[in-house]
């Protein structure tokens, strides 16, 4: 039921998507959504898990979570008292690859935003007191993991999935690691890959993009750093020879999970598209796809049950998760790799794949109808060189493609005889 | 809150409630009935919560196979929970797409099938729910909390129900606890978004109006008596961090004293939805390295609930005393001094900016009008602000001694017992 009157938004393209590149090597995107009073902003830069050593895993989180602790100009309190006092958020993370930060205020506090923002990034000071006071914190999170059957079962999954592999660590690090981070290893870490050069960032909202821009470029088009870093290329992934299968066991809890999966496309691979409406097939859509109906709907064995693909700049995964009462592992495994063995050999139906298609190219105004869902929409469209026209295009990169696309891409990735098993639970 | 609203009572007794926003091409639709955990009896609870599981198992028309993909495949996005005082289904989909939600809802508010084989199938899919749960100390130490705090009033189970219940509750009892409570007298509609306000009554007319009215289900309704003196407990479990959840009794969303005590709850904890690093309570506890984290939040009910603080200890279960003595140090500051006007300000500014966020959201819309009519009605959300905006010093304090007192509370510890991996 459509109404005459026009609406505002519609979907990103590049009339009314802004980008610039600062002379220092920050790449500024932006989009005006005038009929919000607020703004979202995210960004990333290439200072992430993959230049630190074994000994020091969790050393690129560590450090990101330090950043708003203390800087050159304002204390761990006043930093937050500004944010808080503004209603405004700001907030750092840490993956293989890049530190990244989000935030967002009402558009008038978009000023103060950015200066945080920069601040934390040029001038952090990681105080003597305020490290140790985060480094608990660190420290009760990895014991809260270690007691979580999920994050457990996640972590032994990416253990064997990627032996050998900067993918294969957990970003957060481990007790005995985050115990041996010195104050010396987070100043050094931040003077060697902290810098301009790769930067992005994105803002969207109640804002001019071309003010959004200049913004940008008076807290941070001054930055410079010499000899930031460039990451070390990825190392190659040694494909599996057999299967894997390994328990963590978590003494005292009442219900398992289960991660059971294989290595899975690059965003950037050309079957991505085919494997991720394959993937929408076998564990997501409507009820969490086929994996849901069989392990949930019709064995009423878990209260979840999906398939997920996670893929990035390296080598993706193609995953299974559930959590299921301990004594109903094995039939809860044995129902998954049945319906992974069934998904390889014959493939989707026409009406399923025309199911999924209708649901990627229909659930697009939803994605982007908060500005932060259009922040991330940008970054991914940078990160992965999508194209600015990314979004006028998405309709037909959806629908052209076919049942052998989604089945070759299938049995690409997805060998049932050599999964990796990971559960995790009493 | 500048779009306008339009609310129609339906000739059966159904509330519809209207807003036209266009800033995107989307509606959101929310159906609510005026039934949560706290109209179950001993022995049947959880039976909401089932209940609402039962909706997505299809009716004639809409077989349980193809209501899922029905809306996943127009790009919708559905789903529905169940609270202490209501339950409340919603669609978000592409403005022309909605109509099919609106189809949905009025087909499954009086024909849900309930077969005994699924009710069967979703037992055991409910009593894992509840297993994951368990899993998580806060859960467990939450429930003991909240049984401790209500010895009378329902809101002493938890929504998911008690195990015993889940094994035992047939489908007879699933099937009349639907018949009594999902009528039209019974439910609100609420949509915002993307339409014409006159089409849409009409569309709604159509559909929801022949559903015949039913006898206007009564609330279980038993006061909770005044806490005599603070309640401590605690919880056994796995792990190796200690928790502590200081719950205080609190007034419903109407009474008075609701608005002075969201300012002391952002004072004290930070705002809903922001970070709290320089709420009181984070400088004394965890800048002072007595905690790692300190969190508190209250409900919006319409009984009189709770106002819960939870305290993560340090590494090792240290300092836990020196912990809740500090909580208690602060509590007595608000009640022993004014605070300045500058931060009932600070708190408000707070405010706007979380429902500036909110305004964003389309499906965010929809759900406020429905919720707040669950417990007042949306004049309870327009004036939020303004209602935050006059409190006083004077109210501030006032709430912190009435509210409070050891005698109001409950404590609970929760400690672990690690058995080694």
């Amino acid at each position: 039921m459509p109404t005459k009157k026009q609406t505002m938004s519609s979907l990103p393209s590049p009339q009314d998507m802004h980008k610039a590149v600062l002379p220092n090597g920050i790449t500024v995107l932006a989009r005006a959504n005038f009929n919000s009073p607020s703004i979202s902003m995210g960004g990333y830069l290439p200072a992430g898990a993959i230049f630190e050593s074994d000994e020091k895993m969790g050393l690129a989180d560590f450090t990101a979570s330090s950043l708003m602790r203390g800087t050159q100009t304002r204390t761990f309190d006043q930093i937050y008292n500004e944010l808080e006092t503004s209603g405004a958020s700001l907030g750092f993370d840490s993956g293989v690859h890049n530190a990244s930060f989000g935030g967002r205020a009402l558009a008038e506090d978009l000023p103060l935003l950015l200066k945080l923002l920069a601040e934390s990034l040029q001038t952090p000071t990681f105080p003597r007191d305020e490290i140790e006071r985060l480094r608990a914190q660190l420290l009760t999170g990895l014991a809260l993991r270690a007691q979580d059957t999920s994050d457990m079962a996640d972590l032994i999954f990416d253990q064997m999935l990627y032996k050998g592999h900067p993918y294969s660590r957990p970003s957060e690090g481990s007790i005995e690691t985050v115990q041996t981070i010195t104050r010396k290893d987070l100043q050094e870490f931040h003077r060697l890959h902290y810098g301009p050069r790769g930067m992005v960032i994105a803002i969207v909202g109640g804002i001019h993009p071309r003010k959004a821009v200049e913004a940008v470029e008076d807290v941070l088009g001054g930055w410079q750093v010499r000899g930031q870093k460039e990451a070390p290329p990825l190392p190659l992934l040694k494909p599996l020879r057999k299967p894997m299968k390994r328990h963590h066991t978590i003494p005292g809890k009442s219900q398992s999970d289960l991660v059971v999966g294989m290595l899975g496309p690059r965003r950037k691979d050309p079957e991505f598209m085919a494997a991720s409406l394959g993937n929408s097939i076998l564990g997501q859509f409507g009820m969490m796809g086929r994996i849901g109906d069989v392990v949930r709907e019709r064995s009423g064995l878990a209260y979840y049950a999906y398939s997920s693909l996670h893929a990035g700049t390296g080598p993706g995964s193609w995953e299974v998760n559930a959590g299921v009462n301990p004594s109903n592992l094995g039939k809860a495994l044995g129902l998954i790799e049945k319906e992974l063995q069934r998904f390889v050999k014959n493939g989707v139906s026409k009406d399923e794949l025309a199911d999924v298609q209708a649901h990627f190219i229909g659930r697009l105004p939803l994605s982007l109808e908060s500005n932060h869902g259009v922040v991330s929409a940008l970054l991914n469209i940078h990160r992965h060189d999508l194209g600015m026209d990314y979004y006028q295009r998405y309709e037909g990169l959806v629908s052209s493609v076919i049942r052998a696309d989604v089945v070759e891409a299938a049995r690409k990735y997805i060998d049932p005889d050599k999964l990796v098993v990971a559960t995790a639970g009493p | 809150m500048k779009h306008d609203i339009t609310q129609v009572t339906l000739k059966n007794g159904m509330t519809v409630m209207l807003k036209e926003i266009h800033t995107a091409p989307i509606i959101s639709s929310w159906l609510w009935y005026r039934v949560g955990s706290r109209d179950e009896a001993t022995g049947k609870t959880g039976i909401s919560h089932w209940t609402e599981h039962m909706m997505f198992k299809g009716t004639k028309k809409f077989p349980a196979n193809t209501l899922d993909k029905s809306i996943s495949r127009d790009g919708g996005r559905w789903n529905a929970s169940t609270s202490r005082d209501s339950t409340r289904y919603y669609e978000t989909m592409p403005a022309a797409k909605i109509d099919l939600a609106l189809q949905l809802e009025a087909d499954r508010m009086q024909n849900s099938i309930f077969r005994e084989k699924e009710v069967a199938s979703e037992r055991t899919v409910i009593i894992s729910e509840r297993e994951g749960s368990e899993n998580e100390p806060l859960f467990l130490l939450s429930e003991a909390v909240q049984h401790a705090a209500f010895r009378v009033h329902p809101y002493h189970h938890e929504i998911i129900g008690d195990m015993v219940d889940l094994r035992s509750i047939t489908r007879d009892d699933l099937y009349t606890h639907y018949r009594t409570y999902y009528i039209p007298n019974n439910a609100i509609l609420t949509l915002a978004g993307d339409f014409d306000t006159k089409t849409m009554l009409k569309r709604a007319r159509e559909l929801f109006e022949p559903i015949p009215k039913g006898k206007t289900p009564p609330r279980l309704a038993r006061p909770e008596p005044e806490q005599k003196g603070e309640v401590r407990l605690t919880v056994e479990g796995p792990g190796e961090t200690a928790f502590t959840q200081i719950a205080y009794h609190f007034p419903n969303a109407t009474d008075p004293d609701y608005f002075p005590l969201q300012v002391f709850e952002s004072l004290l904890n930070g705002a809903s939805g922001l970070s709290y690093k320089t709420a009181r309570l984070y400088r004394a506890l965890v800048d002072k390295e007595l905690a790692v984290d300190v969190s508190g939040w209250s409900e919006s009910t319409i009984d009189p609930y709770l106002y819960r603080i939870t305290i993560t200890h340090r590494p090792g279960g240290k300092k836990t005393v020196e912990a809740l003595a500090a909580l208690d140090d602060e509590i007595k500051k608000l009640q022993d001094t004014p605070v300045s006007e500058e931060e009932i300000q600070r708190a408000v500014k707070q405010a706007r900016a979380v429902f500036a966020y909110g305004s964003e959201n389309i499906t965010h819309q929809a759900f406020w009008m429905g919720y707040t009519s669950m417990f007042a009605d949306y004049r309870w959300y327009t004036t939020y602000l303004k209602k935050l905006a006059n409190v006083t010093p004077a109210d501030l304090q006032r709430v912190a001694q009435k509210y409070f007192r050891t005698g109001n509370r409950v404590v609970g510890s929760y400690i672990p017992k690690s058995r080694g991996a």
